[in-house]
């Protein structure tokens, strides 16, 4: 590498500097300046992997049979079920996603804990929302220097046309954007044809509509903002983040004290760091930050302030690294010269461990509860007022509500009996007289993916009241497939 | 005025607040922070004006939409009917044992029936439809004119002993002691064997059953079963409408019992009718 090419020096400062404080301050506009290098290169592979999950989901298909839709990630609300490839949950299930939200959470805590806000400069939609609108920026604005000319000169034909480019081009990711999220709510080549023919419910435009407001919004115009100001998570993230957790650090130890014209001032005998002062990391910031200030509430540890960094390192001849991730432990390791161990975030310590147990555990109970579920439920609701009716030949009469739920997609024949309360007999609401003594099956269709209510009448003979209620059970049975399940219900005697 | 102090390590001004030596920063707030506060100011602005906002001494100010959570409701009510108004026909048109042979029907029958019930009904019959004294059990399977859908319906129609509907259900049990036809004695008799007749004992002879074939067999039938074409209950069962005790027995025979149930044909259309019919006869007892 030729170590004398001419070095840029770049006019910015930091948009956090010292300075007189008003109550209010416009906030200053940034330019991120392009950078190319590893770190740079994990982001473009991540954030093309996020926005082709979020956009290519919906219309993955998953074969359910002719009783269900046929898409594999499907939030059916009109029908009150979640479909999610070989998983359908029903809204009293609704704890799984309880549960996989609670594992998200614990997830978030152990990549946090051990790398730092990795979430923030990698994964987060705000980061890659971000990214794909400055990719169109810089399309048609040009880089840092250019745009910052464009913006501070006059307002020319050539200026409105680029400007009109850019903000339609962020018009358009915006609604593409708004648009795929409702696929995930209906039948997504349906509700696009609908969508197009101005056939679609009118939720499915409104929704597009904010999403579209609040893309082109935050990603577009407040960028950074969202993660200073409305972000709650950089707040969290203080109470997450130890001594041991990868965060992006600028080495001062090797830096300083930094010199512009480091080779002039060695010449002169003076002490000069490995910084030349060259604020390469400040214009590559998508927060607007200097890393050397330290660690900062802004910062998103996107690293590219290292790609940046490092490149100017291999010009200058200087080994790379000048600004890394490390922990802060590593830091005050290699600021005191020890040099083993560096760059090993230790993943065996007790709060990783912890939440890797916690996140496992819950993990192995969910796939448990879910392979062991049972597909077909009775819910017996005893009837409130009255709870007991006299007949004329003295005989008691319990009335129930029994609700079947058959949570497959398949028509099934079942039975229905009840057990535990000799010589009453049932009779079903609405399907004649005819009536069952206890152990009987009650043939009935199950509809497929469908809840079947039935009014029960449970009827005892006068002599064979007890003397108080008692405890019995309902059964269903889907005979083919030996599904069974059994629920409680009580026969009242008395009144009140 | 006194200088704000700065913050060595942030450069910020601080507000001067010391909290135990825990100073707060007065950092500067995002412009766009205060736009965005404006602009709240400015929605409510023009929502004071669109909507009804400003409480008076009588009421509110109405706002320029003539917005109202009144008239909401009536358009959502009348939404409701509309919809229901091809059923609602559906029902008028058909008959009884139509509607009931029709599942979708059916169901929309009941549904309407148990508002219609819980709206006209309860005052006497329960939320429940479980009676009281005097006002019988609907859940069960006795029924004083008759329980099967017709019976119902023409009970409901036109009520029982109402005065002002010409085709209402008439009958009158003599006041047996009020108008001097049995001595107290005589009652406290037909009472004791009334009573026996549902307690499937074998009912003793004697005067109480001969007084009773003489008075009271005529209606209620030889063995006390009954009879729905008059209205006259059946006494040998268990249950009894104003109590089965024999004070309550006595009373009844000796003033009689003339209890009345309005017509609804004046009162609810034709359709809210059938559906109360159909529900009625759908809580366990319908014959």
């Amino acid at each position: 590498m030729t170590k004398n090419l001419p070095l840029e020096q770049f006019d910015v400062e930091a948009v956090n500097k010292d300075g007189a404080q008003k109550l209010f301050q416009a906030s200053e506009k940034i330019y991120p300046k392009r950078v190319e290098g590893t770190y740079r290169q994990v982001k473009w592979i991540i954030m093309t992997f996020c926005l082709m999950v979020y956009y290519i989901t919906p219309w993955l298909r998953w074969e359910r049979g002719a009783h269900a839709p046929d898409q594999a990630v499907l939030i059916d609300m009109a029908n009150r079920r979640f479909y999610f490839f070989f998983i359908e949950i029903w809204p009293q299930e609704f704890y799984y996603v309880a549960g996989l939200l609670i594992m998200a959470g614990i997830g978030l805590f152990l990549v946090t804990s051990v790398w730092g806000r990795a979430w923030c400069g990698y994964a987060c939609p705000q980061t890659v929302w971000v990214d794909l609108f400055l990719v169109v920026e810089r399309y048609f604005e040009g880089d840092r220097n250019a745009r910052i000319k464009l913006d501070n000169g006059p307002l020319t034909t050539r200026k409105i046309m680029i400007k009109a480019g850019k903000h339609i081009s962020w018009l358009l990711i915006a609604i593409a954007t708004g648009g795929a999220w409702i696929f995930y709510f209906a039948d997504a080549p349906t509700l696009l044809m609908d969508f197009i023919t101005l056939q679609a419910p009118i939720i499915a435009y409104s929704t597009v509509a904010i999403l579209t407001a609040t893309t082109y919004v935050l990603g577009g115009i407040l960028r950074e903002q969202v993660c200073t100001y409305m972000c709650p998570w950089p707040r969290i993230q203080a109470a997450m983040l130890d001594e041991e957790s990868l965060v992006v650090t600028y080495n001062d130890y090797r830096g300083e004290p930094r010199r512009a014209h480091k080779r002039k001032a060695e010449a002169e005998g003076l002490e000069a760091g490995d910084c030349i002062d060259c604020n390469k990391c400040v214009v590559v910031c998508p927060m607007g930050i200097d890393i050397r200030d330290g660690q900062q509430l802004e910062c998103i540890t996107c690293a590219l302030c290292i790609d940046a960094c490092d490149s100017v390192m291999d010009k200058t001849g200087s080994p790379r690294g000048l600004i890394s991730y490390a922990t802060l432990k590593d830091y005050e390791k290699a600021k005191a010269g020890i040099t083993e161990d560096k760059h090993k975030p230790i993943l065996f310590r007790p709060r990783t461990l912890l939440y890797s147990a916690i996140w496992c555990l819950l993990g192995l109970a969910m796939v448990f509860v879910l392979a062991t579920r049972s597909r077909l439920d009775v819910n017996v609701l005893h009837d409130r007022n009255p709870l007991v009716v006299q007949l004329a030949d003295g005989s008691l009469r319990n009335g129930y509500t029994v609700k079947i739920l058959n949570m497959q997609p398949h028509p099934f024949m079942a039975e229905l009996l009840f057990d535990g309360l000799p010589n009453a007999r049932m009779r079903i609401a609405g399907d004649g007289q005819k009536s069952f003594a206890m152990g009987e099956s009650y043939k009935l269709e199950l509809d497929p993916d469908k809840l079947r209510q039935m009014k029960i009448y449970v009827t005892l003979p006068k002599d064979a009241v007890p003397a108080g209620d008692i405890a019995f059970r309902f059964i269903a049975k889907i005979p083919e497939i030996e599904e069974y399940h059994e629920s409680e219900a009580n026969f009242h005697i008395k009144r009140k | 005025m006194t200088k704000n102090e700065i913050d060595e390590i942030s450069g910020t001004e601080t507000t001067g607040h010391d909290w135990d030596g825990i100073r707060e920063l007065d950092t500067p707030m995002p412009r766009w922070w205060l736009w965005t506060f404006y602009a709240c100011i400015l929605f409510s602005l023009v929502y004071v004006i669109l909507y009804p906002a400003i409480p008076l001494v009588n009421g509110a100010t109405k706002g320029w939409l003539g917005y109202s959570t009144r008239i909401e409701l009536k358009n959502s009510i009348d939404v409701a009917l509309d919809e229901q108004k091809e059923s609602r026909l559906k029902i008028e048109n058909a008959s009884l044992a139509e509607i009931k042979a029709d599942p979708t029907l059916l169901s929309f029958a009941q549904a309407g029936g148990r508002a219609a019930f819980k709206v006209n009904c309860i005052q006497c019959h329960g939320s429940g439809a479980e009676g009281s004294k005097g006002n019988p059990n609907l859940n069960d399977d006795d029924w004083l004119w008759g329980g099967s859908l017709e019976t119902i319906h023409q009970t409901i129609l036109h009520g029982i002993r109402y005065e002002q509907d010409d085709d209402t259900r008439l009958s009158q049990m003599p006041a047996f002691g009020t108008d001097e036809l049995l001595t107290p004695a005589e009652i406290d008799a037909v009472a004791d064997y009334v009573i026996s007749l549902s307690k499937a004992e074998t009912p003793p002879g004697g005067e109480g059953a001969d007084l009773f074939a003489a008075n009271c067999a005529s209606c209620h039938g030889e063995n006390g079963g009954g009879n729905p074409e008059m209205g006259a209950p059946a006494l040998n069962d268990q249950i009894w409408l104003y109590g089965g005790s024999k004070e309550t027995v006595v009373e009844s025979i000796t003033k009689s019992r003339r209890a009345v149930m309005p017509a609804w044909a004046a009162r609810l259309d034709a359709a809210t009718i059938k559906q109360l019919a159909i529900y009625v006869h759908g809580l366990g007892g319908g014959q």
